[in-house]
């Protein structure tokens, strides 16, 4: 039996819609197979590539995957390592063992290293069962953040604020000269050289967030940008 | 005599002008605002939040819980009390097992979800308008669900069968029965159904089919509102 695909690409989809009939297609994320229909469990945007389909969602908090880039908040402390947050109901785990190369002593004061409430950008290793979710700082760029600020955005537009190549959070370091660190879980660390920089930037990333769905976004941001250092330099 | 025509001149099948709009509480995962003639609910979702006490916790699947209120001012007239009633506390159990048949909480297992529903102006109808409010919020904050819940309330009066009663028709002297139904229109199926007054089976059962009417109708709006936000994407 040949299958019927009952939406365009790229189009938005609701939870429950049918999105395609009979064997020929197969289920992607946040898609359900009953019986010979596909149905979508997500508010978002469908992906039709050859025979899979995926919706991706325009909507919802962050759920850790493996392999993630997050920022996280030290919650807690013991013996062992640390409890770090970072937007999930539950805390991720980082042990001692997955920060440092050389010997720690067993009674050494881990605050030294990583004090409470400290920031740190780390990646997601594993997961098991949604509860206990392990991560390590060994890997490029995983560090301590320094003196900066922390925004929290959604995380469905992660990808907007990045850009295609990154190409949006270089043009927002170019226009604002700040540093800027965006984790998969909508945590962004930022860090310029004096208030106002970093007020621009907080700025074009809420306006980024507000107006991700509306066309010509880039377009639209660089000319802000262009306008608001306008103003700064006195043009 | 009998119930000829309706108080505020609308057909027997006829619903009120709604409207429906998602994001309306910044703070929360997800939320929505529905509208029904004069009942306006809106429901707030927060998820996934660690569920305590512990005992209460599955390992398995997450907990839904929903609250229903009625603000104090949202009466015509008298205040309503503040603080959970028998009343609000049975909706809110009625609410809860209406949305969970189209829910799929495995993804947030010792989580709870939490549904805040709150009415901010009332004329009859209030679970039902919660429960539709409630569904959008829930698709707003990308829980994974099967379906939309649609919700309508019916009303037996005299010999007529009327969709989507007001306060005024609910007050009706004699010969009144109102229906709450609330309806999985993709996977046909009812997850709610209460009555109250007297009503024959045949009755019941046009009100059964009335009702399908009813929800088909609200579930255009719900999905309006779901997709105006997004709406400009396509065009890119």
């Amino acid at each position: 039996m040949a299958g019927r695909l009952l939406i365009e690409d790229k189009e938005v989809v609701i939870p429950g819609q049918e999105l395609a009939e009979g064997m020929d297609y197969l289920p992607g994320g946040n898609i359900i197979r009953e019986g010979e229909k596909l149905i979508s469990v997500k508010l978002g945007l469908v992906n039709v590539s050859n025979r899979l389909l995926k919706v991706i969602p325009l909507v919802g908090g962050y759920s850790p995957k493996k392999g993630d880039m997050v920022i996280g908040r030290i919650s807690s402390i013991s013996s062992m390592g640390w409890r770090v947050n970072f937007g999930w109901a539950y805390d991720a785990g980082l042990s001692v063992r997955d920060c440092f190369d050389r010997f720690i002593e067993k009674d050494e004061d881990l605050t030294k290293y990583y004090n409470y409430g400290d920031y740190i950008i780390t990646l997601i290793t594993n997961i098991m069962g949604n509860k206990i979710i392990d991560i390590s700082m060994k890997g490029t760029g995983l560090r301590k953040l320094g003196p900066g600020r922390i925004l929290k955005i959604c995380p469905a537009k992660v990808p907007r604020v990045i850009g295609k190549q990154g190409s949006m959070i270089q043009m927002i370091k170019e226009y604002t000269n700040c540093r800027l660190l965006v984790g998969q879980n909508g945590f962004i660390w930022l860090s310029g050289n004096n208030i106002e920089d970093e007020l621009l930037a907080i700025k074009v990333i809420k306006k980024i967030e507000d107006e991700s769905h509306i066309s010509g976004l880039t377009d639209r941001i660089k000319e802000y940008l262009e306008g608001e250092v306008g103003i700064k330099n006195g043009l | 005599m009998g119930y000829e025509k309706r108080y505020d001149g609308r057909k027997f099948d006829e619903l009120r002008p709604m409207s429906a709009r998602i994001g309306v509480v910044p703070n929360s995962s997800g939320s929505a605002i529905f509208q029904m003639g004069k009942t306006v609910a809106i429901a707030a979702v927060y998820a996934p939040k660690l569920l305590f006490p512990q005992f209460l916790q599955d390992d398995e699947k997450g907990v839904l819980r929903c609250e229903y209120n009625l603000m104090s001012f949202s009466g015509s007239g008298e205040r309503v009390r503040p603080g959970p009633s028998r009343r609000s506390k049975e909706i809110s159990m009625v609410t809860e097992k209406a949305l969970l048949p189209v829910l799929n909480l495995k993804e947030y297992s010792n989580c709870a979800v939490d549904v805040y529903i709150e009415l901010i102006q009332t004329d009859a109808g209030t679970r039902c308008a919660g429960i539709c409010a409630a569904s959008l919020a829930l698709a707003d904050a990308g829980i994974p669900m099967n379906d939309l819940i649609s919700a309508v309330a019916i009303g037996r009066i005299e010999n007529k069968i009327a969709l989507d009663v007001t306060k005024k028709e609910e007050d009706y002297e004699n010969g009144m029965a109102d229906i709450a139904i609330a309806y999985s229109l993709r996977l046909n199926k009812i997850t709610l159904l209460q009555s109250d007054g007297d009503l024959g089976r045949d009755e019941l059962q046009d009100a059964i089919k009335l009702a399908k009417i009813g929800c088909e109708k609200i579930r255009d709006v719900q999905i309006k509102a779901l997709k105006a936000k997004f709406e400009v994407i396509k065009d890119e």
